[in-house]
């Protein structure tokens, strides 16, 4: 696969890409139509606009919120390259410091934000289907809610929020809904060791102290 | 239980602890044993099971308890849906983290006698599932008495399981083995 087939870039839009752009406009940072899936790029702040423009047109009708998810493109290759974290296979980081020959080193993160929080939207009219991104920073991982839109985005932002530690602001009730309320972290970071666990009960018996198996 | 199965059982050859001059003495209307091992026979087959099912493996549990298969035959065949009425635990499936507390409170809430049987490769080691979230072995929260290997286990095998976990009850030495850790005579913490 070539970079530039993961690249946003403008390419040819498909005809549900005509209609999203003439409705929406310069709130589109980017679009692209590959392999049948088309995803636009809008600013987190337009966010709550954008979902009601794609809602409510009569051409687009945008009535159901498949998922939210997000995307941590921490160690992305795309722009400085330092190879100080020493990751392993999984993408996990494992320390600071010199390769050993099992290691790779990926690359620092570049300037793009870290996060993208990706919407996936269905018309159950004309059944075509809708990705949304918008990127999210680090230092602010803070977003507008899409529960006025759509009020099943609840659990789902509340299941982006308990993975990945994106704050959604003005959600009515944003709690941890996989894990429990003592969990520190967020599991689905590049940066949370894979294999961290946090019993919730405490371990015993002769299995407790048991290595677990090697990867 | 049944008179006539006891007496079927406890007359057979290697069991008996009478001559048969002794009981023909009497026209045959005793039997002699110890009291442990008629409990012990008592109990391995009248196992009441509690289902915790989880995932997929539950699929098989059920094939199981089906009439295919018909776990019945065994004398398991009641699920009691309370630990209060069970005796024995089929941990059936993942454990995460997060449920860990609730499988400890079901195990706590079981009369004693109690067995555990871990049921398949997720209960048993974790599984496929080699991260953060899961249990890596059910047997570092409670104490586990018969592992199923498995993804899922054939229903035979469950059969089979079941079959040696009765075979351990009816030759078990200790008055209260449940009451330890793989028999290390650890109590549980609390």
């Amino acid at each position: 696969m070539h970079d530039d087939e993961n690249q946003a870039t403008p390419g040819e839009p498909s005809p549900l890409l005509r209609k999203v752009l003439a409705r929406l406009g310069q709130q589109v940072l980017e679009h692209r139509a590959w392999r049948g899936d088309d995803r636009i790029h809008v600013d987190r702040r337009q966010i709550v606009e954008v979902c009601l423009a794609l809602r409510d047109d009569p051409e687009l009708c945008f009535d159901l919120l498949v998922d939210v998810t997000a995307v941590d493109y921490m160690g992305q290759p795309d722009g400085f390259r330092r190879p100080v974290e020493i990751w392993d296979r999984n993408r996990a980081m494992v320390r600071r410091g010199p390769l050993s020959r099992h290691q790779v080193a990926m690359p620092e993160r570049g300037p793009l934000p870290r996060f993208a929080v990706v919407y996936h939207l269905l018309s159950t009219r004309f059944f075509h289907r809708l990705r949304l991104k918008c990127r999210v920073p680090e230092d602010d991982p803070t977003l507008p809610t899409v529960t006025t839109v759509w009020p099943g985005a609840n659990w789902l932002e509340r299941e982006t929020y308990d993975l990945y530690g994106i704050r959604f602001q003005g959600h009515p009730d944003l709690r941890r809904i996989y894990l429990d309320e003592s969990f520190v972290g967020h599991p689905l970071r590049k940066d949370y060791g894979k294999r961290d666990e946090q019993p919730v009960q405490p371990l015993h018996g002769p299995a407790a102290n048991e290595p677990r198996r090697p990867h | 239980m049944a008179n006539h199965r006891i007496a079927a059982y406890l007359t057979r050859s290697d069991r008996r602890q009478t001559t048969t001059d002794e009981s023909a003495a009497f026209g045959g209307s005793f039997v002699a044993t110890r009291l442990r091992d008629a409990v012990q026979w008592a109990r391995k087959y009248s196992f009441f099971p509690y289902p915790f099912v989880t995932a997929c493996c539950g699929m098989e549990y059920f094939s199981t308890a089906g009439p295919r298969y018909d776990i019945d035959r065994f004398g398991a065949a009641l699920p009691r849906f309370t630990p209060r009425q069970a005796d024995l635990v089929f941990v059936v499936g993942t454990i995460t983290h997060r449920l860990a507390p609730i499988l400890r409170r079901v195990y706590d809430q079981m009369a004693e006698p109690k067995w555990v049987v871990s049921f398949g490769a997720c209960t048993s080691s974790g599984g496929p599932y080699d991260n953060y979230a899961v249990v890596q072995g059910i047997d570092r929260i409670i104490p586990v008495h018969l592992y199923i290997p498995g993804c899922p286990p054939r229903p035979e095998a469950v059969l089979d399981g079941l079959i040696k976990l009765q075979a351990r009850v009816q030759h078990e030495s200790r008055a209260t083995p449940w009451k330890g850790i793989h028999g290390s005579g650890r109590p549980l913490p609390d």
